[in-house]
C-alpha cells in the first residue's frame, strides 16, 4: 500500500512540476546552474570510467579469445556493442544515480529540513516547478554525456587491444564498422533519455518528500540511489524488450 | 487587519485547533503564546495558507481567504512576509541574492532598481556592508536581519514571524524584537509573532493571544497579563525564576 501512495505522489509531483510556471528568466539561469552541476560536473568521472571499462572489456574478450577460427576484429566488434548497447547508457546511468541522485534528493532535502521549500511556498512560488523543471531540462543534455562516454569506451578498447599488441589497428577498425546497425544507437538514445527523466525526477521526489532532519537527509539519499537504480533497472529490461526483441 | 473567527483543525483526529477567534491589528506587533504544543504553528500555517482549516475562516482586510480565487491566493502570498524560526536563507545565494529574490520573482524592473531597493532595506537592518556575503559567512543573528530584509523588501501588509528569537543571545534577540517592532509602526503591517519567550513580551507585545490545548484561553497586551489572576496564563508566564522574583518583588511593592 506504501509504494502504491508512493507511486500516486510521484505521478502528482510530477503534474505539480508543469504546474504554475517560474518567470522565465529565473527558469533559464537555473537550467544553465543545473547543467553545470549535474552534466558538466559529471564529465571527468565518466570519461575516466568510459576510458577504462572500455579497455577492460577489449582486454577480456581478446584474453578470453582462444580459438584460432574466431577473427579477431570479434574484440573491436564485442567492445562496440557491449558500450553503446549497455555500458554506457545503462551502466554509467546507475553510476549517475549515486552521484547526480544523491546530490539531488539531498540539495532538495536539505532545503526542506531547513525551511527553504517553505519559505518558496509562502512567497506563493510553485516550489516544484522552482526546483524540479530545471532538472528535468538540465538532464536533457544527458544524451551528449552518454555520447561522449560511448566515444572514449571505443577509444580505452582500441587503446587496450591495439597498443596491447592483443588485434592489429586495420582489424580493430574492420571489426568497429562490422554489422553495425545505427538502429542500435537509436535504442541505446532512447533508453538514454529515459534514463536521463528518472534521475531528474525520482531524487527529486525523495528530496521533497523527506521528512526529518538532518540524519533523514542521508537516509533519503540512499533509499534515492537504490530506488533511481531499480528503475532504471526495470526501464531498461522493458525498453530492451520492446525495441530490440 | 486579520480576523481569525472560529478556527478548527485536526491532524489524524487530533483536534490542534478548537474555535480560535482573534482580531490581529495593522500597525503593531500582534503576538500568540503559549506551550509548545499548543497550537501556534499550526494557526500561523493556517494563516499562510499552507493548511486549509477544517471549520472557520480567515479575513484579510474584510475578504475571507475561503472566497479568493486562486489568482487572488497568489497575490494574497505576495504581500506575506515570513521570518522563519532558523531564516530559511537560500544558501546557495549571496546576502544580497536572498534579499532580491522576491523581487525578482515578481516584478520587473530593472537589475540596478532591484539593487537600490535590496541595498535600502539592508541598510534599515544595518546589513548594508554584508550584501556579497553568504549566509554561512554571518553570524545567527545577523541571519534573522536578513532574513527580516527578505520578508519586507517587497513592502508586505502582513508580516509573520515564527519563534524570531530562538537560538539567539538576549542582547541580539532584543535587537530582532525592537527591529520587527519598528518596521511594523514604519510600514504599517500586521505583524503575527509566534514566540513563548517572556523577553519578546515586555518588548514589543502590543497586543497578545494566549493559546493553552488549541483554545484562546487569554487575550490582552503586556501591561495587563503581568497583572492578571488567571492562573493558566500565569502558570506560563511566570514559569521562570526570573519572572517568579519579580513578581515576588513586585507583591512586596520592591
Amino acid at each position: 500500500m506504501g509504494y502504491l501512495q508512493s507511486i500516486g505522489e510521484y505521478f502528482l509531483m510530477l503534474k505539480g512540476v508543469f504546474g504554475r510556471m517560474t518567470k522565465t528568466s529565473v527558469l533559464k539561469e537555473l537550467t544553465f546552474k543545473e547543467i553545470d552541476e549535474l552534466v558538466v560536473g559529471s564529465l571527468g568521472i565518466v570519461a575516466f570510467l568510459s576510458f577504462f571499462i572500455g579497455a577492460v572489456v577489449a582486454l577480456q574478450t581478446a584474453l578470453n579469445l582462444e580459438n584460432p577460427l574466431i577473427p579477431k576484429s570479434l574484440i573491436a566488434f564485442a567492445a562496440r556493442q557491449s558500450i553503446i548497447l549497455e555500458f554506457s547508457p545503462t551502466f554509467i546511468s546507475i553510476i549517475m544515480a549515486g552521484k547526480v541522485g544523491s546530490y539531488i534528493t539531498s540539495s532538495i532535502g536539505s532545503m526542506r529540513v531547513t525551511e527553504q521549500i517553505d519559505a518558496l511556498e509562502v512567497m506563493g512560488i510553485n516550489s516544484l516547478n522552482y526546483l524540479i523543471l530545471p532538472k528535468i531540462i538540465a538532464m536533457l543534455t544527458y544524451p551528449f554525456l552518454i555520447a561522449i562516454s560511448m566515444f572514449l569506451g571505443v577509444i580505452g578498447a582500441y587503446t587496450a587491444a591495439v597498443l596491447g599488441g592483443f588485434v592489429p589497428p586495420d582489424i580493430f577498425l574492420q571489426g568497429l564498422q562490422e554489422d553495425f546497425d545505427s538502429y542500435h544507437l537509436f535504442y541505446a538514445f532512447f533508453k538514454t533519455f529515459l534514463f536521463a527523466m528518472i534521475l531528474a525526477t525520482v531524487p527529486s521526489y525523495h528530496g521533497y518528500y523527506m521528512k526529518g532532519g538532518s540524519l533523514e537527509v542521508g537516509k533519503a539519499s540512499t533509499t534515492s540511489f537504490v530506488w533511481t537504480s531499480v528503475v532504471i533497472i526495470v526501464t531498461n529490461y522493458i525498453v530492451t524488450q520492446l525495441l530490440l526483441s | 487587519m486579520i480576523e481569525v473567527k472560529g478556527l478548527h483543525k485536526s491532524f489524524g483526529g487530533e483536534h490542534i485547533l478548537r474555535g480560535i477567534d482573534f482580531k490581529f491589528d495593522t500597525g503593531k506587533t500582534n503576538l500568540v503564546i503559549g506551550q509548545s504544543g499548543s497550537g501556534k504553528s499550526v494557526l500561523m500555517k493556517c494563516m499562510l495558507g499552507l493548511f486549509t482549516p477544517d471549520k472557520g475562516t480567515i479575513v484579510y482586510d474584510g475578504q475571507a481567504y475561503s472566497s479568493f480565487s486562486d489568482e487572488q491566493k497568489r497575490n494574497l502570498r505576495q504581500k506575506m512576509g515570513m521570518l522563519f524560526q532558523g531564516g530559511a536563507l537560500f544558501d546557495s545565494m549571496t546576502v544580497e541574492e536572498n534579499v532580491m529574490f522576491p523581487l525578482r520573482m515578481f516584478t520587473k524592473k530593472k537589475k540596478t532598481e532591484l539593487k537600490d531597493r535590496v541595498y535600502e532595506v539592508l541598510e534599515r537592518v544595518n546589513l548594508q556592508d554584508s550584501g556579497k556575503k553568504y549566509p554561512e559567512e554571518i553570524s545567527g543573528g545577523m541571519q534573522k536581519r536578513v532574513a527580516i530584509a527578505r520578508a519586507i523588501v517587497n513592502r508586505p501588509k502582513y508580516l509573520f514571524c515564527d519563534e524570531p528569537n530562538s537560538g539567539l543571545d538576549p542582547h541580539t534577540a532584543t535587537v530582532i524584537d525592537r527591529l520587527i517592532h519598528e518596521l511594523t509602526v514604519e510600514y504599517d503591517i500586521t505583524t503575527v509573532v509566534i514566540t513563548h519567550d517572556m523577553n519578546s513580551l515586555l518588548e514589543i507585545g502590543e497586543k497578545i493571544a494566549f493559546l493553552k490545548d488549541g483554545v484562546l484561553a487569554w487575550k490582552g497586551d503586556k501591561s495587563k497579563i503581568f497583572k492578571t489572576d488567571d492562573e493558566t496564563v500565569t502558570d506560563f508566564v511566570y514559569s521562570s525564576d526570573l519572572f517568579k522574583k519579580v513578581r515576588e518583588a513586585q507583591q512586596q511593592g520592591l
